[in-house]
C-alpha cells in the first residue's frame, strides 16, 4: 500500500497536499470525488472514514469498483441528505470553479463539515494574465478547456477568493500554493497556478 | 435455453419448521414449509452466502430453470448465474419463497393439517418482520451465520432492510433495489384497489375460494392491470404501445381496442392463472405495514441506529412507485448512522419494472459492489 500511495503522491501531488490536513481516522466528505481516487486514497494513507458525491454515471462505477463509498447527487442542490455538523472534513477539489452556485456550496461546506479544504486554479496565474493581455482566454496545465468548451464558469484569483472568504465570514485556516510540484511563497497570486485553502466558520 | 450463462438445471427444496413462529400480528403458525433454491457452492468458512429476496409476486426460483420445464426461468436470471453481476462461481446464492406466498411455501393455498383444509382466510397477516425471522431459520438450517449480502428489489429490498434491522451480526451487505423505507398514501391507495377488486369478486368468497371451487379471476386480473400500470413508465408505455390500434379503424364500443388494453388484459389473464389471490393480498399489505420508523417515532435514522450492514442502495429515474427521492431517504438515514453506503440512481424509462431488466449500467453497478464483497 505504501508502494501505491507513494506512486500517487508522485502523480498527485495534490493529494499529498490535502492529506497533510487531514487528520488520521477522521470523517471526511469528498464533493465531486471524480473516480474516488482521493478518498481511496485518503482511507489506505490515514484510515478516514468517507463519502463521496458525484454525479456522473461513469464516475459513480469506478468508485464501486475502487471500492469507495459513493453517493450519486448533484451537488448544486446542495448537501440536504447531510446532517449538520457530521464530518471533520469537507473537500471540494477543483471543483468550485465549474459549481454554478458557489456561494451556497460553500456555505453547505461549513454547515456539514467542522472544516472545508477547496482546492482551485489560480486564474491569477501569470501565464493567464499573458494569455488575457494578449486578446484571448488563457488555455493551461490547470485550465485546458477552450473558452467554447469549458465547464469552469466561476473562475477566480487568489486574491478574489480570500476576499470572498473575508466578506462571508469563512475563516482561512492554511493555504498552499502550488506550480506544479513546487510549493510557491512568494507574489502566490502571480506564480501560482493551484491553491488550496483549508477553512472553517469564523467564530 | 438462450442463455449460455444461465446456471441452467435447478431444483427447489424444502424445508419443514415445527417450532412455533410467532408473528408481528400476535398470531401463532405452529409449523410451517419453506422452499427454497441454492446456486453455486457454500465455502469452507460459510462465509459467502447471499441471500435473494423476491418482490410481491416473486418466488424462489431466482435462477435457472427446472428440468421437467425448461421455459420456467428463475425471474432474476439475467442478474444471477455464472458470470453474472451475482456469480454464481463465487457466491452460494439462496432463493428463497416468503411464508404466504404461492409457490410451495406454506401459505393461504396450503392445506391447514389442523383444519383438513386450505387455510384460506385463516392464514394470518404476515409481515417482513415475519419474513426475517424466517430467513434466520433458513440461514441457521443451512448453516449460515451471516449473509455476505442480502439483496433485493421492491418488497424484496424491504425485506433485506428488515433483516439487516432485525438480525444485524447476521447481514454483511444490504443490496437495496428500487424499494421505500415506507409506502405513501399513494402506494397504499394503490394497493387497496387491488384489494378490494379481488375482496368484492363474488367468487372470492371470503377468502375460502377453495372449498367452493371458485377462483376469484375477475379480481385477481385487475388487481395485476391495475399493479401493472404502475410498476411501467408513461414513457415506456407510450413507447411500447402508443396509441396504436388493434385493428385499423375505431370500433366504437367496449371491446379491447387499444393495443395498450390488449396487453393489459394479457397480463392480468395470464396472472389470475398462476398466482392465488389470497397470497396477492398478504403481499400487498407486507408492503402497507413495512416501516420501520413506526416504533421511533418515525425517526428513520433512529430506526438504523442497531444495523451495522454495508449497503447498496440503487433507485431508477423512471420509477415512480418508489421514486428515487424514496431511496434517498433510506441513504439520508444510514448516513446519519455513518454506515457504509453507496447509492446511485440509475437512468431508466421503464419505471419501478426496471429493477427486473438487463441494463448495462445497473448490472455494472452490481457486479463492482459484488466483486468488493470479501467472502
Amino acid at each position: 500500500m505504501t508502494k501505491l500511495s507513494s506512486s500517487l503522491t508522485l502523480l498527485r501531488p495534490d493529494f499529498a497536499i490535502i492529506a497533510s490536513w487531514i487528520k488520521p481516522g477522521s470523517k471526511v466528505l469528498d464533493l465531486g470525488c471524480g473516480d474516488g481516487t482521493l478518498l481511496q486514497y485518503l482511507q489506505d494513507t490515514l484510515g478516514v472514514h468517507g463519502y463521496g458525491v458525484e454525479i456522473d454515471d461513469a464516475n459513480i462505477l469506478a468508485c464501486l469498483n475502487n471500492g469507495i463509498n459513493v453517493i450519486q447527487s448533484d451537488l448544486e442542490s446542495g448537501l440536504s441528505g447531510f446532517e449538520s455538523d457530521s464530518f471533520d472534513y469537507v473537500i471540494l477539489s477543483q471543483t468550485l470553479q465549474a459549481m454554478r452556485r458557489t456561494e451556497d456550496i460553500i456555505q453547505e461546506m461549513l454547515r456539514v463539515g467542522r472544516e472545508g479544504i477547496i482546492s482551485f486554479p489560480n486564474f491569477g496565474h501569470w501565464k493567464n494574465r499573458l494569455q488575457v493581455l494578449l486578446g484571448h482566454m488563457p488555455v493551461s496545465q490547470t485550465l485546458p478547456y477552450e473558452w467554447f468548451d469549458t465547464p469552469n464558469i466561476h473562475l477566480c484569483t487568489l486574491n478574489d477568493f480570500e476576499k470572498f472568504c473575508h466578506q462571508r465570514g469563512v475563516h482561512v485556516l492554511e493555504r498552499r500554493v502550488m506550480n506544479g510540484t513546487r510549493q510557491i511563497t512568494f507574489s502566490s497570486n502571480f506564480f501560482g497556478m493551484l491553491a488550496f485553502y483549508r477553512f472553517t466558520r469564523r467564530k | 435455453m438462450h442463455d449460455s450463462d444461465s446456471i441452467g438445471i435447478v431444483t427447489p427444496q424444502r424445508i419443514h419448521f415445527d417450532t412455533p413462529l410467532s408473528l408481528e400480528s400476535g398470531a401463532v403458525l405452529d409449523s410451517y414449509e419453506q422452499v427454497y433454491e441454492t446456486y453455486g457452492e457454500l465455502n469452507a468458512a460459510r462465509s459467502n452466502a447471499v441471500l435473494v429476496c423476491h418482490a410481491l409476486s416473486g418466488n424462489h426460483h431466482v435462477a435457472g430453470v427446472y428440468a421437467d420445464n425448461p421455459k420456467n426461468i428463475g425471474w432474476w436470471n439475467n442478474m444471477i448465474g455464472p458470470d453474472k453481476p451475482i456469480d454464481t462461481r463465487k457466491f452460494f446464492v439462496v432463493g428463497v419463497n416468503n411464508i404466504g406466498g404461492c409457490h410451495g411455501s406454506t401459505g393461504p393455498a396450503s392445506i391447514n393439517k389442523k383444519m383438513g383444509k386450505h387455510y384460506g382466510a385463516d392464514f394470518p397477516v404476515v409481515t417482513t418482520i415475519d419474513w426475517a425471522k424466517t430467513y434466520v431459520r433458513l440461514a441457521d438450517k443451512l448453516g449460515i451465520d451471516q449473509f455476505a449480502a442480502v439483496v433485493g428489489g421492491s418488497l424484496g429490498g424491504m425485506s433485506a432492510m428488515q433483516l439487516a434491522l432485525d438480525a444485524p451480526e447476521r447481514v454483511r451487505h444490504a443490496v437495496v433495489i428500487a424499494a421505500a423505507a415506507k409506502l405513501t398514501a399513494q402506494n397504499i391507495a394503490f394497493n387497496d384497489v387491488a384489494r378490494q377488486a379481488i375482496i368484492t369478486d363474488p367468487d372470492f368468497h371470503g377468502g375460502d375460494f377453495y372449498s367452493h371451487g371458485t377462483i376469484p379471476r375477475r379480481g385477481l386480473r385487475l388487481a395485476r392491470m391495475l399493479g401493472h400500470i404502475t410498476y411501467l413508465s408513461n414513457d415506456s408505455m407510450a413507447e411500447k404501445f402508443g396509441r396504436e390500434l388493434r385493428t385499423d379503424s375505431l370500433s366504437f364500443n367496449f371491446d379491447v381496442e387499444f393495443q395498450i388494453e390488449s396487453y393489459l388484459r394479457y397480463q392480468g389473464d395470464k396472472f389470475a392463472d398462476q398466482f392465488d389471490a389470497n397470497t396477492y393480498l398478504l403481499m400487498t399489505k407486507a408492503l402497507d405495514y413495512f416501516d420501520p420508523a413506526r416504533d421511533y417515532d418515525d425517526d428513520l435514522s433512529a430506526a438504523f441506529h442497531c444495523a451495522k450492514a454495508n449497503f447498496l442502495v440503487l433507485s431508477f429515474s423512471s420509477d415512480w412507485r418508489f421514486s428515487p427521492e424514496r431511496s434517498r431517504s433510506i441513504v439520508k438515514a444510514l448516513l446519519d448512522n455513518k454506515l457504509n453506503v453507496s447509492y446511485a440512481e440509475i437512468p431508466s424509462r421503464h419505471g419501478h419494472d426496471s429493477f427486473l431488466m438487463k441494463d448495462e449500467h445497473y448490472h455494472q453497478l452490481v457486479r463492482a459492489y459484488m466483486n468488493k464483497i470479501s467472502t
